[in-house]
C-alpha cells in the first residue's frame, strides 16, 4: 500500500559532496546535485513509492521546496529525513531561536510527498522566486 | 612552476597547515595532502567563473560594474543613513579584518553579530555559564585514547579531523587505528562480494552475521572493550563517522540531553529504573559509561546536532557537566567542532576588543551582548535592523528564508569573493581577496590556536583584501558623518537658549 505523505522529522548538515560543490560554486552543477536533495530511509521510500532521483516536495509550517529523493545509503532510519545544507534546506527552516540565537536547522516535524513531473529549481529560479533577486 | 610547503587549508576549523601547493603562471594546478572539499577550492573554486572581479551596485534590478570609489561611497552612504545597520558574517576572514569590523561598528552603533551564533553560539553560552574543560587537538592527537564523536560527522564536515588529530593519527603514546579501518572496510566488501556471488549463484545461503557496532543488535558489541585507540559515535542517523567507529549509538532525535544526563547518572553509580533512554538501551549506555570511565585520556568532540536541537545551550552544558563527571575517574576534555575556518578568530577577536565573543550591539555607544537578542537571527526576526553588511559569509544559503526575506526588506552591503547566494542578492557588491590563498593573515583553529594563513597566489589586479576594503569603508563613514555633522546646527545648550532670550 503506497502512502501519499510521509510524516518526518527533518535534519539538515554537512555532506561532502555538498560541500565539494559549495567550493566549486553555488551556481556549479555539482551543488545544485548534491544540494537540491532530500535523503529517506529505504523503508519510507517504499511507502510512498518512489524510487532514487525522484522530484518530492517537502513541506513545513516554515516552508516548502521541491528536491529530489536519495535513498539514505547506511544503516536505517525511519522516520526521519535528511537535507544537505543550502537554499534548499533553508526554505523549510524556521526562524524561531528559542532566544538563543540558533534557528531550527534540525529536528521539527515536515512531511514528504512525491512530486512526480514538477521542476526541481535551480539556484537562481529559487532565489528569484523566494527573493524576487538575482544577478 | 613553483612549490609552496606548509600551506594552511583555509576552509574548515581543522586549519591543515600540512598542504603542498604547486602553482605555475600564478594559478593553483596541482596539491597534494588536502581532502576532496579543500582541493575543490584550491584548484577549481577559487579561480571559477564566479569570481566577482568588480564591484557592482544594483540599478533597475541587475547588478552592473561601478568603479570602486563608487561603491565605497555607496556603501558607506547606506551604512550612516541607517538608524541601525547589522554587520554580520566574518567567519572566512583574517583577525586582522575582524578587528577593523569591530571598529567599523563601533562607529556607526551598529549590532555585531558572527556566524558563531548560527553554529556554536549555544556552545559559548554554555561555556560562559560552566566553563569547559579543553585542550589543544595535538595533545588529543598524541595521548587520547577514547574519542566520542557527539552530533556531528566530521568525515563530511572536516574531512581531515579523523586522520589528523583522531583516531586515524600516528600520536606520540597512541598508534593509529588507520589500518584496521583498512581492514574492515575489505573485510565489508569482501562480505558484499559473497553476498552478491550468493545471490547470483543462489547455491551458497550466506547468511550476514549481525552488525557488530550498532546499538540495535542483541548482545552488547565486543569492540567497545578493544585495545588501542576506540571512537564511538553518537548520532541520529548512521553517518560515514558511524562507518568508521567502533560503536556507534543511535538516539532519536531531540533526544541527546536525556542520554547524556543517563551517562552522568551511570557513571555516577545511580541505577536508571527505564530500559531505554532516548532509543537506546540501558544495557548499551552502561557499556558505553564503562568504556568512558576506564580510557585514560578521553574527549567529546559534538556539533551541530547538539547546538541546534532541543535545548539548545543546555545539551551543550550537560555535556560539560557530563565531562566534568568524568574527570573525577579518568581525564577526560571536550571540544566543539568549529566549522568555518575562522570562526572562532570572529570569537576571540571580539571578545579581546569588547569583551563578548558575538551578539553584540553598539547602539549605546559602548558594546552591549545578548545571544536571542543581537543575534542575527533574532535582530532579522523582529525587523530591527535598517540595512545589513555580509561579509566573507553566506546566509544567503545557511539562514531560513525568511531571515533572508527580512534582511532583503532594507539595503544590502555584501563582501565576498564569489558570486555565492548572499552577493546574487546584494545591493551593492564587492570583490575581495581569497584569504590564505591571495593574502596573508591570522586564523584560529578550532582549539583556539592561531596560525598564519599563507599566501601562494598573486590576487585579480584591483581586488582589495577584506582588511583595506573596511578600511576604506571605515574612512569614507567617517568622512560623510563628519560632513553631516558639519552640516547640521549645533543644539542650543541652556546657556545659547538665555542669551537669545537676552
Ligand atoms: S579537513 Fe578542513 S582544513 Fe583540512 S584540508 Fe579538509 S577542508 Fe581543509
Amino acid at each position: 500500500m503506497v502512502d501519499q505523505k510521509l510524516r518526518a522529522t527533518i535534519i539538515t548538515g554537512r555532506t561532502i559532496d555538498q560541500g565539494v560543490g559549495k567550493e566549486l560554486g553555488k551556481g556549479s552543477q555539482e551543488y545544485y546535485d548534491n544540494a537540491a536533495v532530500v535523503f529517506l530511509d529505504k523503508a519510507d521510500m517504499m511507502k510512498l513509492g518512489i524510487r532514487n532521483g525522484v522530484p518530492v516536495r517537502v513541506t513545513s509550517k516554515f516552508g516548502s521546496v521541491i528536491v529530489k529523493a536519495r535513498k539514505f545509503p547506511r544503516g536505517s532510519m525511519p522516520g526521519l529525513v535528511f537535507m544537505p545544507c543550502g537554499l534548499w534546506a533553508n526554505a523549510v527552516c524556521g526562524d524561531a531561536t528559542y532566544s538563543m540565537g540558533m534557528p531550527m536547522f534540525k529536528g521539527f516535524p515536515v512531511e514528504v510527498e512525491p512530486a512526480p513531473g514538477q521542476p526541481v529549481l535551480t539556484l537562481d529560479e529559487l532565489l528569484k522566486e523566494e527573493f524576487g533577486r538575482g544577478l | 612552476m613553483t612549490e609552496v610547503k606548509s600551506v594552511v587549508c583555509p576552509i574548515c576549523g581543522c586549519l591543515c597547515d600540512d598542504l603542498e601547493v604547486t602553482v605555475e603562471n600564478n594559478a593553483i594546478v596541482k596539491m597534494k595532502n588536502g581532502c576532496s572539499v579543500c582541493e575543490a577550492k584550491m584548484i577549481h573554486g577559487y579561480n571559477s567563473e564566479e569570481r566577482i572581479l568588480k564591484p557592482m551596485i544594483r540599478k533597475d534590478g541587475k547588478l552592473v560594474p561601478v568603479t570602486m570609489d563608487e561603491a565605497i561611497h555607496k556603501a558607506a552612504q547606506i551604512l550612516t543613513d541607517a538608524k541601525y545597520p547589522l554587520l554580520f558574517g566574518w567567519s572566512s576572514s583574517t583577525s586582522e579584518a575582524q578587528r577593523v569590523g569591530v571598529e567599523l561598528a563601533e562607529e556607526l552603533g551598529s549590532a555585531l553579530d558572527n556566524c558563531c551564533s548560527v553554529c556554536h553560539g549555544p556552545s559559548v553560552m554554555a561555556t560562559q555559564e560552566i566553563g569547559i574543560p579543553t585542550c589543544t587537538l595535538g595533545q588529543i592527537r598524541h595521548r587520547a585514547d577514547l574519542i566520542v564523536y557527539w552530533a556531528c560527522n566530521p568525515w563530511s564536515s572536516h574531512p581531515r579531523h579523523v586522520e589528523r588529530y583522531t583516531s586515524f593519527s600516528e600520536g606520540r603514546f597512541e598508534k593509529s587505528e588507520w589500518k584496521d579501518y583498512i581492514q574492515k572496510v575489505k573485510a565489508a566488501s569482501g562480505k558484499k562480494k559473497l553476498e552478491a556471488a550468493a545471490r547470483q549463484s543462489r547455491v551458497i545461503k550466506y547468511q550476514p552475521p549481525p552488525r557488530p557496532q550498532t546499538c540495535t543488535v542483541d548482545a552488547p558489541p565486543q569492540t567497545i572493550q578493544k585495545m588501542g585507540r576506540k571512537m564511538i559515535v553518537f548520532d541520529v542517523r548512521k553517518t560515514m563517522t558511524a562507518e568508521a567507529a567502533d560503536y556507534f549509538v543511535q538516539v532519536e532525535p531531540n533526544k541527546d540531553y536525556e542520554i547524556l544526563e543517563a551517562l552522568r547518572c551511570l557513571i555516577n553509580d545511580q541505577e536508571l529504573d527505564v530500559e531505554k533512554v532516548g532509543g537506546v538501551p540501558v544495557e548499551y549506555l552502561k557499556e558505553v559509561a564503562d568504556a568512558l570511565v576506564n580510557c585514560e585520556f578521553g574527549v567529546i568532540f559534538f556539533g551541530l546536532g547538539l547546538t541546534a536541537s532541543a535545548g539548545r545551550f543546555r545539551n551543550i552544558e550537560i555535556a560539560i557537566s557530563l565531562t566534568r563527571d568524568l574527570n573525577k575517574k579518568t581525564k577526560f576534555v571536550i571540544s566543539p567542532m568549529r566549522g568555518h575556518f575562522n570562526v572562532t578568530g570572529a570569537n576571540v577577536v571580539f571578545a579581546w576588543q569588547t569583551g563578548y565573543p558575538y551578539a553584540l550591539d553598539f547602539s549605546q555607544g559602548y558594546p552591549q551582548y545578548n545571544p536571542g537578542e543581537f543575534t542575527a537571527i533574532d535582530l532579522l526576526r523582529r525587523g530591527d535592523n535598517d540595512a545589513t553588511l555580509v561579509i566573507s559569509a553566506d546566509p544567503g544559503a545557511h539562514f531560513p528564508k525568511s531571515a533572508v526575506q527580512n534582511m532583503m526588506k532594507h539595503p544590502l552591503i555584501v563582501i565576498n569573493p564569489d558570486l555565492n547566494c548572499i552577493s546574487r542578492l546584494g545591493d551593492v557588491v564587492f570583490p575581495t581577496q581569497w584569504c590564505g590563498i591571495e593574502y596573508e593573515g591570522t586564523a584560529y583553529r578550532m582549539d583556539h590556536v592561531p596560525i598564519v594563513l599563507r599566501k601562494v597566489v598573486e590576487p585579480p589586479e584591483g581586488v582589495l583584501n577584506d582588511e583595506e576594503l573596511l578600511t576604506k569603508i571605515l574612512a569614507e563613514v567617517k568622512r560623510i558623518k563628519a560632513e553631516k555633522a558639519a552640516k547640521t546646527p549645533p543644539k542650543s545648550t541652556c546657556a545659547t537658549k538665555k542669551e537669545e532670550a537676552n
